[in-house]
């Protein structure tokens, strides 16, 4: 039983690195445009296609299409905020959050109309390949996953810390109008910070490609767990995403195990719920 | 005092045009009219319940499915798995969806939950229900529950289909009736003072937990009406219908197309919605071609028309 508990813990964890990925990308957009982006589920689901093209097609592998869609997700995510978010919305908190709702809903269902709504799975020579080490088996593919994830984040952090384009984007996210005094254009940083939280999406639709299966809804399931992540680290903290998405990788990955698979899922909501009720601020969010 | 004419006018041509509009598939025996019309006529219910607490109280839900369901299952259950008459499935969804409204919303409001994190809150809640529903024996789990095949008014199933739109328009003109109250009525004052400004109405001394808590109660009893409606009419149901997430995604498209916190809102936006999917589907018959519409228009509304299609009419008075 300790075994196979400990096999739960470490894939859950395994998987929470990725998780963690999808919930940086969401954390960024919050933190700097403060926008609930609702449609990052559905973008998720459109690097998934487009990673699972670039295999059944080119017979790319899945890391191999990292760098790829992490700069075409970019692309996507830059030009969707520059001609559709950015000006539907107008910078109003319902408008927002029901824009990113319409642009989840065109998106799902306009994969629907090209793909159909089948179930896909990728296999690659890795799917089913473990790895021992002493007692356990680790999947090779979610450990892979992990450490480019993890890679992903450093890489991240460096963008935003060390270089310029990183620090005008935290300041135009502290102090839009000194940052405009400053000469950095806070609309262009809008459109880079979203375009960039959404290429983290690209990175982790690779990632999740050889271990989950792609349908025009799968980003349904992914809305509320990153969501949950990035609400239990803190809106808009970065160790917040991290340590939230390795914490929500165990409890899903435990929940599972012990409710099984039907009843398992309802962790994620019940964590939601419990720290929006209790704690909103998150284990390491600041006050509102 | 000519402002105020023509504003009387308008409002009675619009009457006027909606009831002559609502009758006519009375009068043609037309089936795929009268099944247009119900649809059209629930999605306006539904919508109007929405607005409730969403457009009038401004309290944007993304979960309005969890009322839906517990409407729709307690309907499923009472006519399979009780004797009891499927009529009284209609007061007890109404007790049942309104205890979880007021649950939801007293844990909510109480915690101060407002705008994007409010929304999330309830989807979180309607998944949860989903998942509980998916996975426990009463509901069947995932197989759903049929509804056996009874026709006749005691058992609430219409042959005739022009009974179903009867009912359907009986409850929209409820639900439009409160509506109507709530733009009137000092209930929906204090609702609508906490949409504008809800520190300014809480220092006039509103309880904003309780009238907001009360606004999801009366949203959810009427949404969970709709479930029962569904259920009755479909006889079959599973967690993703029930509680998945399009239900709430209708509800909330027909009030923010036609004007949230209106009184004719959601019926407009409803006929509109209905008329462009239903056409869109003479074009192209595909699955997800009707949806993608619908998100369509949501940003076109969200973007062109934030108040819906009523504002265009103020709009256009004021030039």
């Amino acid at each position: 039983m300790s075994e196979i508990l400990a096999a739960a813990l470490v894939n859950g964890l395994l998987t929470g690195g990725v998780y963690a990925l999808v919930a940086l990308g969401l954390t960024l957009i919050y933190g700097v445009l403060h926008i609930v982006n609702f449609a990052h589920g559905a973008l998720l689901m459109v690097g998934m296609f487009g990673a699972w093209m670039l295999a059944t097609h080119l017979g790319l592998s899945p890391y191999a299409a990292v760098p790829v869609m992490t700069l075409a997700m970019f692309g996507f995510g830059w030009a969707l905020y520059r001609f559709v978010i950015g000006r539907v919305s107008r910078g109003e908190d319902r408008a927002l959050l029901l824009a990113t709702l319409g642009v989840s809903i065109v998106l799902e269902n306009a994969a629907l109309i090209a793909f159909s709504g089948d179930m896909r799975q990728l296999q690659t020579d890795l799917t089913f390949a473990v790895w021992e080490m002493g007692p356990l088996l680790l999947s090779v593919p979610r450990l892979i996953s992990f450490a480019v994830a993890v890679a992903m984040a450093g890489l991240l952090w460096a963008l935003m810390s060390r270089t310029d384009t990183g620090r005008a984007i935290r300041a135009v996210a502290r102090e839009p109008e000194g940052a405009r005094l400053m000469g950095i254009r806070p609309d262009r940083m809008f459109a880079l910070a979203y375009g960039i939280g959404v290429a983290c999406l690209g990175a982790a639709a690779c990632l999740l490609l050889p271990t989950f299966y792609v349908s025009p809804n799968v980003g349904d399931t992914f809305v509320l767990v990153a969501f949950t992540i990035v609400v239990l680290g803190g809106m808009g903290s970065f160790p917040g995403a991290l340590i939230g998405g390795l914490l929500i990788g165990v409890t899903e990955s435990l929940g599972g195990l012990l409710l099984g698979e039907s009843l398992g899922p309802i962790c994620i909501s019940v964590v939601f719920i419990a720290v929006l009720l209790l704690r909103p601020t998150g284990l390491f969010g600041a006050a509102r | 005092m000519r402002l105020r004419l023509s504003a009387l006018a308008s409002v009675a041509l619009a009457s006027v045009a909606l009831a002559s509009v609502a009758l006519t598939p009375f009068a043609l025996s037309s089936q795929f009219l009268v099944n247009l019309a119900t649809l059209t006529a629930f999605s306006a219910f539904i919508g109007q319940a929405w607005n409730i607490s969403g457009g009038f109280g401004g309290l944007t839900s993304f979960g309005h499915a969890a009322y839906f369901g517990v409407g729709a299952y307690v309907a499923a259950l009472i006519t399979t798995r009780t004797g009891l008459s499927p009529w009284l499935a209609f007061p007890a969804a109404a007790c049942l969806g309104a205890a979880t409204g007021g649950v939801i919303g007293f844990a909510s409001f109480r915690a101060g939950l407002r705008g994007s994190y409010f929304a999330l809150v309830t989807l979180a809640f309607a998944e949860a229900f989903r998942v509980i529903a998916n996975s426990a024996g009463f509901t069947s789990g995932g197989l759903g529950i049929h509804l056996p095949l009874r026709p006749g008014i005691a058992a609430l199933q219409f042959q005739d289909r022009r009974l179903s739109y009867a009912l359907v328009l009986a409850l929209l003109g409820l639900a439009t009736a409160i509506a109507l109250q709530l733009r009137r009525g000092r209930f929906g004052a204090r609702l609508i003072a906490l949409r504008e400004n809800e520190d300014a109405a809480r220092a006039l001394g509103i309880d904003v937990v309780r009238v907001k808590t009360t606004a999801l109660a009366l949203s959810g009893a009427l949404t969970a009406l709709g479930g029962v409606v569904y259920a009755q009419t479909y006889l079959y149901i599973d967690p993703g219908i029930a509680f998945g997430t399009e239900r709430s995604v209708e509800m909330l498209l027909v009030c923010m197309i036609g004007g949230a916190g209106t009184v004719l809102g959601p019926i407009l936006g409803a006929i509109l919605l209905h008329a462009i999917a239903d056409t869109a589907r003479l074009w192209i018959d595909l699955p997800g071609v009707a949806p993608m519409l619908y998100g369509v228009v949501l940003l076109i509304a969200v973007w062109l028309l934030p108040g819906g299609v009523v504002a265009l009419r103020t709009r256009l008075d004021r030039g």
